[in-house]
């Protein structure tokens, strides 16, 4: 199984190693639900090393990147350490990948994709990068390192050394390369925070030091239940290539109305054309129990279910996102272990900055 | 190595089961069980004068992380539920042995005891699965 550069500190500070798709990672340090709540109401770190860094330089990459993503990267050209969602399209209009992509100046993008979908996604965009004669290169020389909470970026700034006044200056969702450092205001939480990248001969170093200013080791399972409150797609479990962005609550990142000839965009366009029938939305159980993905819903309108689903710890309630039809309204049930339990469509997220989005 | 009381007997499914002596045993999950578990979040306890037969699933324990399954260990009629798990489930991690039991049944073949797991054999049944 492939190892992070901060294994070792996993296994020194307690961490339950699991396998996440190939990589050996901790799920948690003894309490996701404390992690949970660290994040929410303090200051958390994740080891996102296993995540790809993708270099992607060359004189025609903005024009590249407007072909390759479906989201249009005219909204961050120009703008040094901007930061974009996006997703990356195939043929027929499915998700390949959700990415954050950061404009460095005009010859140079950088993007971080999944880790469990790191293959197909580079052999994708080398693909498509030919014609552009852009050079794409994989930093596994970096580790990351995302820091997210309340107090976050202040503990974070602390220990940053001679990048720390750079990285308080930045706004939200922008990134600099601050000496060997880069520095992100970006984050998989609805918390403010960093995700930093840094060489990963230093990120031991730099893990123990974060955690000597306060910051508390999270595993992967403290990620799942914080993204999940705050309303954030898993690829592979909320989308994957056979799911339409448009079924995936991702319209907003949809940029059609700019005339781009993006991969992807002529099945879109018809769907939209004929109509959506499905939407994603956001459920609240209103009983006893806990959602999980993959369960029934019925609604008045038809059936749907489930996709991803959790104990919210931050709300006491278990929460859900479900694909469900179009007409839908807003009392459902859930099936859970053969009984139908009642359920409220609400509006993602549910939880965002620490306090809870929902009634 | 979690602690696994001697005066207690278990089941290859991680429950323990504790003879109160008057023709009824308690059962719960294992401090091991909750160990592999994680944070409680939701039980389900069965009700009050349900039949049940040895290995029949009668409870389900919610972590964060999954659902799980717990089965009886004894056949016999359920006498009580651990009402109190329903707004406590963490109680099942912080006492697992204690508090955190789960059903309590009024054994209908007291037989059935025998067949059981002593601490020495679970230990090694935990250890090997480790």
């Amino acid at each position: 199984m492939a190892k992070t550069p901060l294994y070792d500190k996993h296994v020194e500070m307690g961490g339950k190693m699991v396998d996440f798709t190939g990589w050996d990672m901790p799920i948690n340090y003894g309490s996701q639900l404390e992690e949970h709540h660290a994040v929410r109401q303090d200051a958390g770190m994740f080891d996102v090393s296993h995540m790809t860094v993708v270099d992607m330089k060359g004189d025609r990459v903005t024009e590249f990147l407007k072909k390759l993503l479906a989201n249009n990267v005219d909204k961050i050209a120009g703008k040094p350490g901007k930061a974009l969602y996006s997703c990356m399209l195939n043929e027929t209009g499915g998700v390949i990948d959700d990415l954050i992509t950061y404009y460095m100046n005009d010859g140079w993008f950088r993007t971080v994709v999944n880790a469990a979908t790191r293959e197909k996604d580079l052999a994708w965009i080398e693909k498509q990068a030919e014609a552009f004669e852009v050079a794409v290169s994989v930093r596994d020389d970096v580790a990351m390192i995302a820091v997210q909470g309340p107090n976050a970026r202040e503990k974070a700034i602390s220990v940053l050394g001679d990048a720390a006044d750079a990285a308080s200056q930045l706004g939200v969702f922008f990134a600099a390369e601050i000496g060997d450092k880069f520095v992100a205001r970006t984050g998989y939480t609805g918390e403010d925070g960093f995700e930093i990248m840094l060489p990963a001969e230093q990120s031991a170093d730099f893990w123990q030091a974060l955690a000597d200013a306060g910051v508390r080791p999270c595993g992967l399972g403290a990620r799942d239940t914080l993204r999940l409150e705050a309303g954030m797609n898993l690829y592979g479990t909320d989308m994957d290539e056979d799911i339409s962005p448009l079924e995936a609550a991702l319209g907003w990142t949809i940029s059609l109305d700019d005339g781009r000839d993006f991969i992807g965009r002529g099945p879109l366009e018809a769907l939209k054309a004929e109509g959506v029938q499905r939407k994603m939305v956001g459920l609240v159980l209103e009983e006893r129990g806990v959602l999980r993905g993959h369960q029934k819903v019925v609604c008045e309108a038809g059936e749907g279910e489930t996709t991803s689903g959790t104990f919210s710890p931050t709300l006491s309630k278990a929460i859900a996102f479900a694909r469900i039809p179009k007409a839908a309204d807003e009392s459902v049930q859930v099936e859970i272990r053969g009984k139908l339990l009642n359920a409220k469509v609400v509006k993602f997220p549910f939880v965002r900055n620490g306090k809870s989005c929902i009634d | 190595m979690s602690n696994v009381p001697s005066d207690l007997k278990y089941t290859k499914s991680h429950e323990w089961v504790k003879d109160n002596g008057d023709g009824t045993v308690t059962v719960g999950i294992t401090e091991h069980a909750q160990e592999l578990l994680g944070d409680m979040v939701f039980v389900e306890v069965p009700e009050e004068g349900n039949e049940v037969s040895a290995g029949d699933d009668c409870a389900v324990v919610e972590s964060v992380k999954a659902a799980s399954d717990v089965y009886s260990p004894v056949s016999g009629e359920v006498t009580a539920g651990n009402e109190e798990l329903a707004d406590a489930p963490e109680t099942i991690n912080s006492d697992a042995f204690g508090n955190g039991w789960i059903f309590k049944i009024k054994l209908s073949d007291a037989s059935e005891l025998d067949g059981l797991m002593d601490a020495e054999a679970y230990t090694a049944l935990v250890a090997e699965e480790a």
